[in-house]
C-alpha cells in the first residue's frame, strides 16, 4: 500500500460546552484508515464514538467546542477548511455518513428515492433524471427492488429503510463510509443480511469503511482493523486478527470474555465496574478502578505505546519497561 | 418532580419570566391589599353609589393630569359648621343662629360645583334658614332662605334663580367679580364666607352644616358620573379579574385534561363520544352563548364562571391534550403500571396527567388573561356582575357616559390599562415557562 | 390446528406445570374509523408450551413474530381470541377482578427499553412504592423495607442514594435493574422478560443477564426470557422455543437446540450469528432471503416455505407441519424434513 493512508487522524480532540464545564468527548484520538479498509471503532455507550463520526463530517450540535488536532485525507489537512469548501470537497462527496438510528430519522413524507438522490442533488448538483437513475443503482447495490424508491419510510420494513440510509451514503460514490450503529436496532437476521451487503459493497468497490459498534460479534463482520475506545480515548488499535484474537490490553481482554457465544462451555463474565464520567475523568489511566492488573504506575495517563507493527495499544503494562 | 423544580430554577434566566413574575406579584398584593382594605360587603355596597360619595366631584380628573394641564385644577374644600364658633341671638319665643363657614380658595379654575349639605335637629318645628355668600371683596349674595329637612341640601350650583341673577353659572359667579356675561370671568382668589343665618323656634333644635366646594380632580384615578371613587373599582376589580381567570383556567384545564386522558385511556366508544361532543361544543361560540344567559338568566359572575368553564371543558383542548396523551398511553411504563394491576382511574391520574402537567402550566398561565379579558368583555357589553366592582364594569360605564367624547380618557385608560398589564405580565411568564418546560422552542 | 393434542403429547410433568398454555390465539383485528374490518393480523396463531415452576424458557424469533404479542396475553394485556392459558391450575380467562388482580402480581414484567418502562417523572422511590400501593400495602415503613430489599437485591446499592433519584440520572444498566426490582417487589413466581437486553450496550447486557439468572434460580422463577439472539441464550435459560410467524417451530433445551437444530429456522438463526472472530469480515453469512413473513396474510402451509432452502414442492406450502415431530427426543419441531 504506497502513498499515504486514506484517513489519518491525530491527536483529535472534541469537548461539548455543558453547565458544569466543558466535556471531552473525543480526548486525543489516533487513527488511520487505509483505502478499502474497514475500521471498526468499538466502546461502550457514551465513549465517544458518535462524537468522533460527527467531528469528521463536522455535523456537530451548537454546544461542541472547536475540535483541535488534525485529519488528514489522503495527506491533506481537511480540519481546517473553510466550511464552503468542506461541504463541497469532502462532505458526502469523500465521506459520507450514515448517523445512529438514521432509519427512524428519513422525512416520513418524501418518497425513499428521492431522499436517496438527496445528497447528488444537494452535493453535486446533479440533475433529477440522473440522481433518480443513480438512486436506482444504489438501490440495487443494498438489494432493494427499485420499486420501492416510489414508497414512503413508513411503508418500508426496519432492515429496508435502514438499506435505503446506506443507498444514500453509498449513492456519491465516496471514498470512505462511516456507520454510527448501523445495526444495532435490528434482529440477528436483517443484521447478518446488512452486514452481507456492505462485505459486498466492500469487496466490489474498494470502499472504506469506518464501522461504529458497542456489539463485539458485529464488529468483527466487518473489521479488517479494530480500534477500542473508552472514556473519549483509543484505547488499543490493531488488525482484526490480532484483536480478536490476542488482544493486549486488559479491557480488550476482559471485553472478550463478556461476549456470549454460541458454543463456549463458560459462561460470559461482565465487567465489573462502571465507566467514568467524562466531565471529571481520572487523572492516571481511565480504566485503572476496573482494571485487575492496575498498579501504581497506573495513576498516571498512560501514554500510547506501539505494541507491534499497526497495533498500539494505551497502557503501562505494555510500556517500555512495564509490569507485563 | 424535576422537571418542575429544574423548571422553576430556569425562570430566573428569563428576564421576561422575570418581569412577568414581578407583574403577577404586583397584581397579587394590589389583590390582597383590596380584599383586606374593603371587604367584600363594603365594596359592593360602595360600588352601589350613595351617599357615601357625596363629597366627591362628578366626573372629576385625577390628581396626576395636572401635569399634563400645567397649573393646579381645583381640590375639593370642605368646611363644616363642627369647626366653627356658633354666635347665638335670643329673640323671645324663637333663637337666631348664625354660622360663617370659610373658605379660602387659591385655585386659578373654578370648581364643578359648590353644595351646602344641612342637617336639622328639631322636634315639630323646622328652623329657617337664610343662607348667604360673601366674597373677598367684601360683597354680599344672597343665596336662599328656607325651612330645613332632617337631612337637607342647598344644591347651590344648581340654583337657576341664582344663576340668572348672578349672569353665571352659581359656581362661577359666585367666585368672580366679573362683569356678568363675560366670555372668560377669572377667579376671585382669596377667603370666602358663607353665612348661615338659622331661626330655631325649639330649645333642642340645631343645625349641622357641611359646605362643599367641590373640585376638578380627585385621587389617582378620578370619579365617575355617581361621584364614585375609580379607585375602588379598580382595587377591587383585581382580585375579581384574578379569581375569575385562575378559577375558569383552573377549572378549564384541569377537567379538559381528565376528560382527554380518559378517552385516550378506555379509547373506544367513550373516546368517540368524547370527540363528537368536542365537535360540537367547538362550533358553539362561547360569547353569544354567555350574552344569551347574561341577557335571559343572570347576569352574576359566578354563574359567568360556571358556564365558561362548563362549555370551556369540551375544547379545542381536548384535541391538543389528546394528541399529546395518545403517544404516552403507548408508553412502556403504562403497560407496566398496567401488568402490575395498577386500575384505569388510576392511570389516568397517576401516569397520564402528571406526564402532560409541565407542558400544560405554559399554556395554563397564558390562558388565565384570555378569561379576564372574557370577563371584562362581558362587562362591557354590559353583563357583568351587578354589584361587584370590576374593570370591566369601569369600561362599561365609561362606554355608556360617551367618556372619551367627553374628554374623560381617565375613565378608559386605567382600567384598560390594568387588563394589559395582566395580560403582560401572564403572557411574559408564559411564554417563558414555555421555553423552559418545551425544550424543543429553545435553542442550546 | 391440532394444538390441544400436542400439549397431551407432551403432559408427562403437566401436574407440576406452572404455566399451561394451549392452542393459543392471539389474532388483532384491524379497523378504519373504528368498525370498518380491514384485516386481522394473526399475531400469536396457535401456540402450546408449558412451563414448570422454577423452569427458565427462551423464546426466541425475528422481530414481528409474536413474541411481544404472546408475553403481553400471557400477562392479561391482551385477551387472547383462542386458547386457554391455565396458571398454578386456574384457568386465566375465567379469573373474575380480584383474582385477575392476584394474578398480577404473581407475574413479574421485565420490558425492552428500560427507560421507557419507568414514568420519568417519578422517582425510584416512588416507582417502586406503586405496585405495593396497588396491591394495598399501607404501611409506609413496610414499603420502604421491601423497597429497600428489592434494590439491593438487584445490585443498587445503597438503596436510599438510588430511590431518590429519577429514571434519566440512572445509566441504562442501573434502569433497568429498577424495572427488574419493580417486577420482583410483589414475589412473582414467573417473570416474562421481553427482550431485556436488547436495547442495552453490550457491555451491560451480560450483567443484566445474569443479575435475571441469578434471581431466577434463587427465588425459583419460572422465567420466560423473550430475545431474537440466540447468543444471549446459552447459560440462561433450560429450555429455548423458536417463533416463527406466530407460531412455534421449534422447542427444545438450549443445549440441545444449539447443537442439533432441527428445524431450517433455527438453522437460519444459528449460522446468521457468529462468535467474534476475524475470519468473520471475509465470508457472507448464510442468510434466507426474503422477508419475514405476513401475519394478515401468512403463507400457506409450512409459514417459513418461501424462505426455506429445503421446502418440498407439494409439501411444504399445502399442508401446515404439527407442531410436535420428534427427531430427537428432547425436540419437537414443526417441519415436514422431520417427519
Ligand atoms: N451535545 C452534547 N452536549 C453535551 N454532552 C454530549 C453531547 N453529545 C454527547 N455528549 C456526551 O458525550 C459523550 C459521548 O457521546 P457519544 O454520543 O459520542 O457517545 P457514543 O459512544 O456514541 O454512545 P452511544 O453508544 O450511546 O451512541 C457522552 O458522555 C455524552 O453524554
Ligand atoms: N395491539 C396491536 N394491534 C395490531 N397489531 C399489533 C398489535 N400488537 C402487535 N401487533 C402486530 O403483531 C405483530 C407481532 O408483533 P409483536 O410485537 O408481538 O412482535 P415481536 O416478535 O415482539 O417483534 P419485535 O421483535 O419487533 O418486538 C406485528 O406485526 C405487530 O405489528
Ligand atoms: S416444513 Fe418445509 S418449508 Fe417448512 S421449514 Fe420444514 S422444510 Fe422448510
Ligand atoms: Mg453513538
Ligand atoms: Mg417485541
Amino acid at each position: 500500500m504506497a502513498g499515504p493512508p486514506l484517513l489519518e487522524i491525530e491527536d483529535l480532540r472534541l469537548g461539548y460546552a455543558t453547565e458544569r464545564g466543558t466535556l471531552w468527548a473525543v480526548d486525543g484520538v489516533n487513527l488511520e484508515v487505509r483505502r478499502n479498509e474497514a475500521l471498526t471503532v468499538l466502546g461502550e455507550s457514551g465513549c465517544g464514538k458518535s462524537s468522533l463520526a460527527r467531528t469528521l463530517l463536522r455535523t456537530l450540535p451548537r454546544n461542541a467546542r472547536t475540535p483541535s488536532g488534525q485529519i488528514r485525507l489522503d495527506g491533506r489537512e481537511v480540519l481546517g477548511l473553510p466550511e464552503e469548501r468542506f461541504r463541497r470537497e469532502v462532505r458526502w462527496v469523500r465521506i459520507a455518513l450514515v448517523m445512529q438510528a438514521a432509519m427512524n430519522a428519513l422525512n416520513p413524507v418524501v418518497r425513499v428515492g428521492e431522499q436517496v438522490a438527496e445528497p447528488l442533488r444537494v452535493h453535486q448538483r446533479m440533475g433529477r433524471r440522473e440522481a433518480q437513475r443513480r438512486a436506482a443503482a444504489a438501490f440495487e447495490e443494498v438489494g432493494i427492488a427499485t420499486d420501492f424508491l416510489r414508497r414512503y419510510p413508513h411503508e418500508l420494513s426496519g432492515g429496508m429503510r435502514q438499506r435505503a440510509v446506506l443507498a444514500m451514503a453509498l449513492v456519491t460514490e465516496p471514498d470512505l463510509v462511516i456507520l454510527d450503529e448501523p445495526t444495532s436496532a435490528l434482529d440477528v437476521l436483517t443484521q447478518a443480511s446488512i452486514m452481507n451487503v456492505l462485505k459486498r459493497i466492500k469487496a466490489e468497490r474498494g470502499v472504506s469503511f469506518i464501522l461504529i459498534t458497542h456489539d463485539i460479534a458485529t464488529s468483527s463482520e466487518l473489521a479488517d482493523r479494530v480500534a477500542l475506545m473508552y472514556a473519549g480515548q483509543v484505547v488499543e488499535t490493531a488488525s482484526a486478527e490480532a484483536f480478536f484474537g490476542d488482544p493486549a490490553h486488559p479491557y480488550s481482554r476482559l471485553l472478550m470474555d463478556s461476549v456470549p457465544r454460541l458454543h463456549q462451555e463458560q459462561p460470559p463474565r461482565a465487567i465489573p465496574g462502571r465507566p467514568p464520567s467524562l466531565l471529571e475523568p481520572p487523572t492516571g489511566c481511565r480504566f485503572a478502578d476496573r482494571c485487575p492488573k492496575a498498579y501504581e504506575r497506573c495513576a498516571e495517563p498512560p501514554p500510547e505505546v506501539a505494541y507491534d507493527t499497526r497495533h498500539r495499544v494505551r497502557c503501562w503494562l505494555h510500556h517500555p519497561g512495564g509490569r507485563r | 418532580m424535576t422537571r418542575w423544580r429544574d423548571g422553576l430554577a430556569q425562570i430566573r434566566r428569563y428576564p421576561s419570566a422575570v418581569v412577568g413574575l414581578l407583574i403577577i406579584a404586583l397584581l397579587l398584593a394590589t389583590a390582597i391589599y383590596a380584599v383586606t382594605a374593603i371587604p367584600y360587603s363594603e365594596a359592593q355596597k360602595l360600588w352601589r353609589g350613595g351617599d357615601a360619595w357625596q363629597e366627591l366631584p362628578v366626573n372629576a380628573s385625577p390628581v396626576w393630569t395636572d401635569r399634563i394641564r400645567g397649573g393646579e385644577a381645583p381640590r375639593t374644600i370642605t368646611a363644616s359648621s363642627d369647626e366653627v364658633a356658633v354666635e347665638r341671638e335670643d329673640l323671645g319665643a324663637a333663637r337666631l343662629e348664625t354660622t360663617t363657614l370659610e373658605v379660602d380658595f387659591p385655585y386659578g379654575d373654578f370648581p364643578s360645583e359648590i353644595n351646602l349639605f344641612l342637617e336639622a335637629e328639631f322636634e315639630q318645628r323646622q328652623p329657617f334658614t337664610r343662607v348667604h355668600w360673601r366674597r373677598p371683596d367684601g360683597q354680599e349674595i344672597p343665596i336662599e332662605a328656607r325651612r330645613v329637612g332632617e337631612r337637607d341640601r342647598f344644591s347651590i350650583s344648581q340654583d337657576r334663580q341664582l344663576e340668572s341673577r348672578l349672569g353665571f353659572a352659581p359656581q362661577i359667579g359666585l367666585l368672580t367679580d366679573a362683569e356678568p356675561g363675560t366670555a372668560e370671568p377669572d377667579v376671585l382668589q382669596g377667603t370666602y364666607q358663607l353665612v348661615i343665618e338659622t331661626v330655631h323656634f325649639e330649645e333642642d333644635a340645631r343645625l349641622h352644616a357641611d359646605l362643599v366646594v367641590y373640585g376638578q380632580v380627585h385621587g389617582a384615578f378620578g370619579t365617575d358620573h355617581q361621584r364614585r371613587d375609580l379607585a375602588v373599582a379598580l382595587l377591587w376589580g383585581t382580585p375579581v379579574a384574578l379569581a375569575f381567570g385562575l378559577l375558569a383556567a383552573v377549572g378549564t384545564t384541569v377537567t379538559t385534561l381528565i376528560i382527554a386522558a380518559t378517552g385516550v385511556w378506555y379509547g373506544g366508544w367513550v373516546d368517540a363520544v368524547i370527540q363528537r361532543l368536542t365537535e360540537v361544543n367547538i362550533i358553539l361560540p362561547l360569547l353569544p352563548i354567555l350574552v344569551m344567559i347574561g341577557t335571559l338568566y343572570s347576569t352574576s359572575i359566578w354563574l359567568m364562571l360556571g358556564v365558561v368553564v362548563v362549555l370551556g371543558i369540551f375544547s379545542a383542548g381536548i384535541k391538543m391534550y389528546r394528541s399529546m396523551l395518545l403517544p404516552i398511553r403507548q408508553a412502556p411504563y403504562i403497560e407496566a403500571a398496567r401488568a402490575y394491576g395498577a386500575s384505569g382511574g388510576r392511570i389516568i391520574l397517576r401516569y397520564m396527567v402528571p406526564r402532560i402537567l409541565p407542558v400544560l402550566i405554559p399554556t395554563f398561565v397564558t390562558l388565565i388573561p384570555t378569561y379576564v379579558f372574557l370577563e371584562a368583555s362581558l362587562a362591557v357589553l354590559g353583563l357583568g356582575d351587578p354589584v361587584l366592582p370590576t374593570w370591566g364594569k369601569v369600561l362599561h360605564d365609561a362606554q355608556a357616559q360617551s367618556a372619551l367624547y367627553h374628554g374623560f380618557y381617565y375613565w378608559v385608560v386605567s382600567p384598560a390599562a390594568l387588563l394589559m398589564l395582566t395580560g403582560l405580565g401572564f403572557a411574559m411568564l408564559g411564554f417563558a415557562l414555555d421555553r423552559i418546560f418545551n425544550p424543543r422552542l429553545r435553542s442550546l | 390446528m391440532s394444538a390441544p393434542a400436542a400439549t397431551a403429547a407432551s403432559a408427562p410433568g403437566s401436574d407440576s406445570a406452572l404455566l399451561e398454555v394451549d392452542g393459543l390465539y392471539t389474532h388483532f383485528e384491524l379497523r378504519q374509523w373504528g368498525f370498518l374490518r380491514t384485516g386481522t393480523v394473526r399475531a400469536v396463531d396457535g401456540v402450546s408450551f408449558t412451563l414448570d415452576a422454577g423452569e427458565a424458557t427462551a423464546v426466541v424469533g425475528e422481530s414481528g413474530c409474536g413474541k411481544s404479542s404472546l408475553a403481553r396475553t400471557l400477562l392479561g394485556l391482551h385477551r387472547p381470541t383462542a386458547g386457554s392459558l391455565h396458571f398454578a391450575g386456574s384457568e386465566l380467562s375465567s379469573l373474575g377482578r380480584a383474582d385477575l388482580k392476584a394474578y398480577r402480581a404473581q407475574v413479574g414484567y421485565v420490558q425492552q427499553d428500560p427507560y421507557g418502562a419507568l414514568p420519568p417523572f417519578m422517582e425510584v422511590r416512588r416507582i417502586l412504592a406503586e405496585p405495593l400501593i396497588v396491591h394495598g400495602i399501607r404501611r409506609r415503613a413496610e414499603r420502604w423495607q421491601r423497597i429497600q430489599a428489592a434494590l439491593e437485591e438487584v445490585g443498587l446499592a445503597p438503596a436510599t442514594e438510588i430511590a431518590g433519584k429519577f429514571p434519566h440520572q440512572l445509566s441504562g444498566g442501573q434502569q433497568q435493574r429498577v424495572v427488574i426490582a419493580r417486577a420482583l417487589l410483589l414475589r412473582p413466581a414467573m417473570l416474562i422478560a421481553d427482550e431485556p437486553v436488547s436495547m442495552l450496550d453490550a457491555s451491560v447486557r451480560v450483567e443484566i443477564l445474569t443479575l435475571l439468572h441469578r434471581v431466577q434460580q434463587e427465588h425459583r422463577l419460572a422465567l420466560l426470557y423473550i430475545t431474537h439472539d440466540l447468543s444471549t441464550v446459552r447459560h440462561y435459560v433450560d429450555r429455548a422455543m423458536v417463533m416463527y410467524g406466530g407460531r412455534v417451530v421449534e422447542q427444545a433445551p438450549v443445549d440441545a437446540l444449539l447443537r442439533h437444530p432441527q428445524h431450517p429456522y433455527t438453522e437460519a438463526l444459528l449460522s446468521a450469528l457468529g462468535d467474534p472472530d476475524a475470519a468473520n469480515a471475509g465470508r457472507p453469512r448464510p442468510v434466507p432471503g426474503g422477508e419475514a413473513p405476513s401475519l394478515i396474510h401468512p403463507p400457506s402451509g409450512c409459514r417459513y416455505h418461501p424462505r426455506c432452502p429445503h421446502a418440498m414442492a407439494g409439501r411444504c406450502e399445502l399442508e401446515p407441519p404439527p407442531p410436535d415431530f420428534r427427531p430427537r427426543p428432547e425436540h419437537r419441531v414443526a417441519c415436514w424434513l422431520r417427519e
